[in-house]
């Protein structure tokens, strides 16, 4: 199979659904001839013209708004939103006005519309373009929330985004825009709602999310060296979530750290660890661990940003205390 | 009142509608005041001209986006009584199925893409319909309504720079009822509002929300341009609302004058003027039309009285649509 990066597998996928159905558009800020500053979209203007692929002002609200009322006449938009610090400033009109439609509709109207954004700090950006806000919207209910781990998940839960009649957020991870994944050739989609279980193990269960599959990959190798049997999975969506792989692995392995890149507190691994507890507590040798990236907004000096995400030596340290039964007398 | 090229039968259209909406609101108010309807309600009263004038300038398939105060617009578009009421008290027959209520009233089979709680919130969704319909390639007209207030709204300057720079095919109808809840309205907006469409290069009128056939005869043209590509426009239709800012608004002396109100209703009202015009241009008799108003208030009790016998959805729709393809949202899952 080709290698490709998670840009040409964003890329193709948008390609490919655009080509399948005329109603698909693309818009957002620089995404015509410039594609982008991450260059995902390159290309695409040439094929599809610029009614398709839509150059906006710098006015995201509107843009927004115009693509949630696109979506309820007839058409797919597919909205750029350049960072996804940026997504304060559409909150309305993704959370009050494109989640709620269907339902305020009595399920007359509906917004099939995707929201394509990024997470992911350690790039030296700074607090306003490095953040990891999937939690934000995950928590509104109305909206689908993909999370792609690699360029083969990018390909497949975008084009399924793509023909998915709700509105979906797919947060990419801007640091992996340039890492190559093994990608068919040939068409395919990821559904939403199955997690993917990346290594099988038996001691340990690691979940993550994103550029945090990474991180429970490396951390599992370092641990497979250390005679720990550690089980990596990757939920690919949060909503829907596919509970029943993570809480059957849960009862297997009765160890589970989650790992996500967001805020710790309030965030996607209090959830996923909650959902755990409820659903297999008797199963549990150890309380279900959390790392999210620290409560601190995102520092510049490379010596500080670099502390506040979870590393696979920070999960692996974790999970050789878990085996241990320290942390349950942690408290 | 303005001159208008449209026939007797238009006319009588554009006198019934204005009439059903009044019914509706005083229906609703009654509602209200006897405790039968959940929640509150935003009264259309006194604007009827500006909602009837435009959606007899549209066709079915041309779109709107409404307001809070969006009854008036729900039935100028072509809503029925009954389910309008059954919507307002969360009967399962509304046109939400009772999820949506008097503020997100939506009627898509006539092209009503809903009202909106978040004033100027429906800017952003107008101006998409209009997007829509260029993309593809259809000849549909959006009308956005909103008021006074949703002009100091962001959003609108956002979505008017991209309508204007792209040729939409949307009318911003901007209903100038003179208060901003309740505040006034020059107290919130500096300057012109037409100027603030100028600003973009849109061609902006005004015009008197109280005579609806000048109402009419302009969104005629501008709906005519809009159809060939020489949108988008925007309107200022100075009108007045009756009531307060909402039904529970009672006592308003301290943003606005009893004699005020009276001079609204007693000499602007748009029904009493569409009607003494009619009758003098000899189109309707006096009796024709207190026929006409009473078989409108008696379809009126009517739907009152099938909605508050109407059944509520069963509770089992309480997550149901949230999402199109998951029947019901919180059954998860589960290992």
């Amino acid at each position: 199979m080709r290698n490709i990066t998670l840009s040409q597998a964003v890329n193709e996928a948008l390609a490919e659904e655009m080509r399948r159905d005329e109603t698909v558009f693309i818009i957002g800020e620089d995404v015509a001839e410039a594609g982008t500053p991450f260059k995902v979209l390159s290309g695409l203007v040439e094929e599809f013209g610029t009614a398709r692929v839509v150059d906006t002002p710098i006015a995201e609200p509107g843009f927004m708004g115009l693509a949630v009322g696109a979506a309820m006449t007839g058409s797919r938009p597919v909205v750029d939103l350049m960072f996804g610090d940026f997504i304060y400033l559409i909150m309305d009109q993704l959370c009050n006005q494109a989640a709620k439609t269907h339902y305020m509709s009595g399920g007359k109207l509906s917004v099939p519309l995707v929201l394509r954004t990024n997470l992911g700090a350690t790039r030296r950006s700074a607090a306003q373009h490095s953040q990891s806000l999937h939690a934000l919207v995950a928590h509104i209910p109305g909206l689908k929330v993909a999370l792609p781990s690699s360029a083969y998940e990018a390909k497949g839960l975008m084009k399924t985004a793509i023909r998915d009649n709700n509105p979906v957020v797919i947060f990419e991870d801007k640091l992996m825009y340039n890492d190559k994944a093994p990608v068919p050739e040939e068409e395919y989609l990821i559904p939403f709602g199955e997690a993917n279980i990346k290594r099988e193990g038996t001691d340990i269960t690691l979940i993550g999310t994103s550029s945090m599959v990474q991180v429970c990959e490396k951390a599992a190798e370092m641990l497979a060296a250390e005679g720990i049997s550690a089980e990596v999975i990757d939920p690919r969506t949060i909503v829907p979530l596919d509970e029943k792989t993570l809480i059957e692995s849960a009862k297997k392995t009765s160890r589970v750290i989650v790992v996500d890149e967001g805020h710790q507190s309030f965030g996607i691994t209090g959830e996923i660890a909650g959902r755990i507890n409820e659903k297999a507590f008797y199963h549990l040798d150890a309380p279900v661990l959390r790392m999210g990236a620290m409560d601190v907004p995102v520092p510049f000096s490379p010596a500080l940003e670099d502390i506040t995400v979870p590393t696979p030596e920070a999960v692996a340290e974790n999970a050789r205390k878990l085996m241990s039964g320290e942390m349950i007398h942690a408290a | 009142m303005a001159k208008s090229k449209t026939n007797t039968e238009d006319y009588l259209t554009m006198y019934r509608q204005m009439v059903r909406i009044r019914t509706f609101e005083d229906n609703a108010n009654q509602l209200y005041l006897s405790a039968k309807m959940p929640g509150l309600t935003h009264m259309y009263s006194g604007e009827e001209a500006v909602a009837v004038g435009i959606c007899e300038a549209l066709r079915v398939t041309d779109k709107i986006t409404s307001t809070h105060r969006g009854h008036g617009h729900c039935v100028a578009k072509g809503a029925e009584f009954k389910e309008m009421f059954c919507e307002l008290l969360g009967k399962e027959e509304g046109y939400c199925r009772g999820k949506g209520g008097s503020m997100h009233i939506a009627d898509q089979s006539n092209g009503n893409l809903g009202a909106n709680a978040i004033v100027g919130g429906s800017m952003g969704i107008a101006t998409g319909a209009a997007f829509s319909a260029k993309l593809l390639g259809k000849d549909d007209v959006t009308v956005c309504f909103f008021g006074d207030g949703a002009t100091a709204q962001g959003l609108m300057y956002e979505v008017m720079n991209m309508a204007a720079l792209w040729n939409l095919p949307v009318i911003y109808a901007c209903e100038n009822n003179g208060y901003s809840e309740y505040t006034r309205t020059d107290e919130i907006a500096a300057g012109s509002i037409t100027a603030r469409a100028e600003a973009f290069g849109i061609e902006a009128h005004q015009v008197d929300g109280q005579d609806v056939l000048a109402v009419n005869a302009l969104t005629q043209k501008l709906v005519d341009r809009a159809r060939k590509g020489e949108g988008p426009f925007f309107m200022e239709l100075m009108t007045y609302r009756y009531h307060g800012h909402h039904v529970g608004d009672i006592n308003r002396e301290y943003y606005r004058s009893k004699e005020e109100e009276k001079d609204w209703k007693e000499n602007r009202d748009p029904i009493i003027r569409f009607r003494s015009w009619l009758v003098e241009e000899g189109i309707a008799s006096e009796e024709d039309l207190d026929a006409m108003n009473a078989e409108i208030k008696q379809d009126a009790a009517d739907a009152v009285e099938y909605a508050l016998n109407a059944k509520y959805p069963d509770v089992s729709e309480v997550d149901m649509h949230v999402y199109t393809d998951i029947e019901h949202a919180l059954a998860r899952d589960t290992a």
